[in-house]
């Protein structure tokens, strides 16, 4: 800390030991949840070194580590619990942009006890603390509802890493309720799919690798959440990038695969452009070119301080990097296709984890959008707009994939929609819980597709499956309760979140359930729209998946999307019944089943009449950093029984609707003809045109493939390629030649006339005149010495004759 | 006065000397002639010394005669060579440095 500070704060004076916040034996956690993200980087390690030679390929480190990452991460979250209601300890100083603070008082750092682990080349606090750490403080600018209550306070530890022109980088964590929530969601889900994992991809030919790629991915994103400065989110985000790219190319011999491992890396690489563009003006306009510190910056634009235009512009950079990210339409392309990749990551990475990274960077650097976009009291802004579009849109797209796990690809997509919908109108915690409950629940729908992939040995639900509930029944009722989760039917997780996010748009006009930070009714309709299409592709993936007659034996399989095409060549082409998964498939889904239907309580709303105060808005409690000084003053919309009638009926419409349609004519019809049917022969599509041109949009997902591969790289490709070689063939190269061809000119002409002329001239010209002088004088020397003699006395005789003369003037 | 008789003496007899390396093309001839002109610059020198009454023109003549002395033995050396080589002394046969 500064000088400055420390005389003004003789509190901190002491040292390193009066960090704050280190007050019981429980906060040990909370300070040391660096430790997290280590253990499974160092598991990483491990199983890159010693997995192959392990009696379970690697598979035990991965587990081990996870495992007790998990446990941490449970710890940490009970310890946060009693430091949000219980933490009255000395406050660090708000962390502000330091000019004078080239000297840090190192001395108490005692570098032996860092070595090993900077040794591991990672950044960490000893247990000593550091000089430049700092729990931070709020200002207790308590509204007054909370008037009682203890103030949010974010423990935050960093240490320098390295210091560059009077500017610290520094490494460090920051632990508030959101980092806590997401090490929860991460570890525990990292944890499942391990489990499930190790049965799935059983056998692997690259097993070890599979999970030393686990492990990097789970590190990664622990080590983004938890990262206190914007550079280090900047490495987490890539660093789960690359991780994603790595696991949806795991089959990469197939060229789908690897195809859409690139397509993943380069749609994200497009957004990161927006990122560091965003970070970058984000370090310069509120950082004040001194600091990253993700505080700081947040302090310093709640303070009012950053000008609107820098944030306006450092907004908008950043959405290119949620869009790609967090797959928001027209950059959402590479999720769907990445589910080329194994079953468990796309539970892992596409449902739960990296994909919310977008959603959790907005909810990090909230007063960025928040001021940046004027989401306070607008009712229009980007962020909003992309979110409802991408919600509505990809709720159509799933209606037309027959892979089970586009569906669900599009169905995040949807969801994710929604979470940026929910921040874009200042629905901040909604935003956030809606990440948690859908991590839940849509890794559950995931392991469940892939149960029942693993039985079927395909991914199409049209050809392959049918009629699943009679073999899989367990898998069956996990994914039904993963299906109403998400349809938001109540009293499951999904309804909870989705019914705060409507609430949170404000839009809501009936019976007095407005608030929020501005009317938001269109966004508030879309997502209304898209809650009956959620509904409704759920019902359709259910009865394709579950019911109807079994149509795995109707024709040889289709094996581009087998699960074991790489890992079992045993398995390929048999046609035995599919049977139910093992416990090591199963257990995760009915773990996630049970936190689909119970999470959604932790977050009830504000004066719901059936439950004592003391259990409603838990999360908002323990999550929302209300009144923090790094958070904006956010408004909260007011529940309303009509709105949560409403929306429930739409969803049961949608349900409905889909019922009506697959369960009731589509089914009838199929025993009725004893055909296998997926949809009716003589539906609306097949009469209607209108309907016929909107079914092709939406098969060819709106073209954007299009634009991008064929006008847009196709455009690079040809035209633009073409004139550019053309403008470097006639103009650059043009200039390039006629310099070379006039330097020749000039060369020849140098050459020509004045070397072989005039300077050739001279030497070879000396050489004539002594050549010609030589034979003349050649006479004289006749070999006589006689001749010579008379030469000599004529010389003289001359000089003689001259020096008289001389003499006589 | 008695100086210039001397100084056209050593004229005269230098002159016959350059006359006689000149034209002579017997070898020996050629060394005497070369002894005369010596001789006249010797005249010279004895007759400059006595003019300023100093004892440096002997003692440069007494040079000049030892000089010659050891010049005349190297030409004779050089003639007597060429009558071993070529059986004749004549100066003009002896053109091998013709250019």
């Amino acid at each position: 800390m500064s000088s400055l500070l420390a005389t003004a704060l003789p509190l901190f004076i002491e040292g390193p030991s009066e960090v704050s916040s280190v007050t019981n034996d429980a906060n040990w956690f909370l300070e040391h949840a660096w430790i997290i993200p280590l253990l499974p980087a160092v598991s990483f390690v491990l199983i890159l070194f010693f997995g192959k030679r392990m009696p379970k390929k690697g598979a035990e480190f991965g587990i081990a580590a996870v495992g007790l990452a998990f446990v941490l991460a449970i710890l940490t979250g009970v310890s946060w619990i009693d430091h949000r209601d219980n933490f009255d300890g000395p406050l660090a100083e708000s962390p502000s942009t330091h000019a004078d603070d080239g000297h840090h008082d190192e001395g108490h750092h005692d570098d032996a006890e860092h070595s090993d682990e900077e040794a591991l080349g990672v950044a960490v606090i000893g247990p000593d603390g550091s000089s430049s750490s700092d729990d931070l403080v709020l200002t207790v600018d308590a509204e007054g509802e909370e008037g009682g209550e203890h103030a949010y306070v974010a423990v935050q530890k960093s240490t320098q890493w390295f210091q560059s022109g009077g500017i610290e980088f520094n490494a460090g964590i920051l632990v508030d309720g959101l980092s806590v929530m997401m090490l929860f969601v991460v570890t525990l889900i990292s944890l499942l799919v391990h489990i499930y994992s190790t049965d799935y991809v059983g056998g692997d030919r690259r097993y070890t690798h599979y999970f030393a790629f686990l492990s990097l991915f789970t590190a990664s994103m622990l080590f983004f959440v938890l990262s206190d400065n914007i550079l280090q989110m900047i490495v987490g985000w890539e660093l789960v990038g690359v991780c994603s790219f790595a696991l949806i190319g795991h089959w990469w011999e197939e060229k789908p695969n690897s195809d859409a491992a690139l397509k993943a890396f380069l749609t994200n690489r497009v957004g990161d452009v927006g990122l560091l563009v965003g970070m970058i003006t984000l370090f310069f306009a509120a950082g004040g070119g001194q600091t990253f510190d993700t505080l700081a910056i947040n302090n310093a634009i709640n303070q009012g301080v950053v000008s609107h235009t820098a944030l306006v512009v450092a907004a908008a950079a950043l959405m290119a990097a949620v869009m790609s990210k967090s797959g928001q339409f027209v950059l959402h392309t590479w999720l769907p296709d990445a589910m080329a990749g194994p079953t468990p990551v796309s539970a892992l990475i596409h449902a739960a984890t990296m994909v919310v990274a977008g959603i959790f960077m907005v909810a990090r650097l909230y007063p960025v959008f928040f001021e940046g976009m004027s989401i306070g009291g607008s009712s229009i802004n980007l962020l909003s707009t992309v979110g409802a579009v991408t919600l509505v849109f990809a709720g159509l797209l799933a209606f037309v994939q027959t892979d089970i796990k586009k569906v669900l690809a599009y169905s995040t997509v949807s969801q994710l929609g929604y979470m940026a919908m929910a921040l874009g109108v200042g629905a901040w915690t909604a935003a956030v819980f809606h990440l948690f409950t859908h991590a839940f629940f849509k890794a559950n729908l995931f392991l469940g597709s892939g149960s029942v992939a693993h039985a079927v040995h395909s991914f199409d639900m049209k050809k392959s499956m049918g009629g699943m509930k009679k073999f899989m029944p367990r898998t069956y009722v996990t994914f039904i309760i993963g299906s109403i989760a998400l349809a938001g039917l109540p009293p499951l997780a999904g309804f909870w979140s989705k019914d705060e996010i409507l609430v949170g748009t404000g839009g809501w006009g009936l019976f007095g359930g407005t608030g929020g930070n501005g009317a938001y009714t269109f966004h508030l309709l879309m997502g209304m729209v898209g809650a009956a299409l959620t509904a409704a592709y759920m019902t359709r993936c259910v009865y394709l998946t579950f019911h109807g007659e079994y149509r795995g034996n109707d024709h040889a399989h289709d094996d581009a999307h087998d699960p074991h095409s790489v890992a079992d060549p045993a398995h390929a082409g048999d046609s035995h019944d599919p049977h139910e998964s093992g416990p090591r498939i199963l257990w995760p889904l009915y773990i996630l089943s049970g936190f689909a239907i119970l999470v959604g309580f932790l977050n009830l709303p504000k004066g719901f009449q059936l439950v004592p105060e003391s259990l409603q808005l838990r999360f908002e409690h323990f999550i929302e950093p209300a009144g923090a000084s790094y958070f904006p003053a956010i408004a909260h919309g007011t529940p309303s029984w009509s709105l949560a009638v409403v929306s429930t009926a739409i969803a049961v419409l949608g349900i409905g609707g889909a019922y009506w349609y697959y369960f009731v004519k589509v089914d009838g019809l199929a025993k009725a003809t004893g055909q296998h049917l997926t949809e009716l022969p003589n539906g609306l599509v097949t009469t209607n045109k209108l309907a016929r041109t909107a079914h092709k949009v939406l098969v060819e997902k709106y073209y954007l493939d299009h634009l991008y591969t064929g006008v847009i790289a196709g455009f690079t490709k040809g035209p633009l390629a073409r004139a550019t070689y053309w403008v470097n063939q006639n103009i650059i190269d043009g200039t390039v030649d006629t310099v070379g061809e006039t330097s020749v000119k000039i060369g020849r002409g140098l050459y020509d006339k004045v070397d072989q002329g005039v300077i050739d001239g001279f030497v070879n010209g000396s050489g004539k005149v002594s050549d010609a002088t030589g034979q003349e004088l050649r006479h004289i020397n006749t070999g006589r010495v006689q001749n010579y003699a008379a030469l000599l006395f004529a010389g003289a005789a001359v000089l003689a004759g001259a020096f008289i003369v001389l003499l006589a003037l | 006065m008695l100086l210039n008789q001397f100084l056209l003496l050593a004229a005269a007899l230098f002159c016959i000397g350059v006359y006689g390396v000149l034209v002579r093309k017997n070898g020996m001839l050629v060394l005497m002639s070369i002894e005369l002109i010596l001789n006249s610059v010797n005249i010279n020198l004895v007759a400059f010394g006595a003019l300023t009454d100093d004892v440096g023109g002997e003692v440069f003549a007494l040079f000049t005669i030892a000089v010659a002395a050891a010049e005349v033995g190297v030409g004779l050396a050089i003639v007597l060579l060429m009558y071993r080589n070529r059986r004749s002394i004549d100066l003009s046969e002896a053109d091998l440095m013709k250019g």
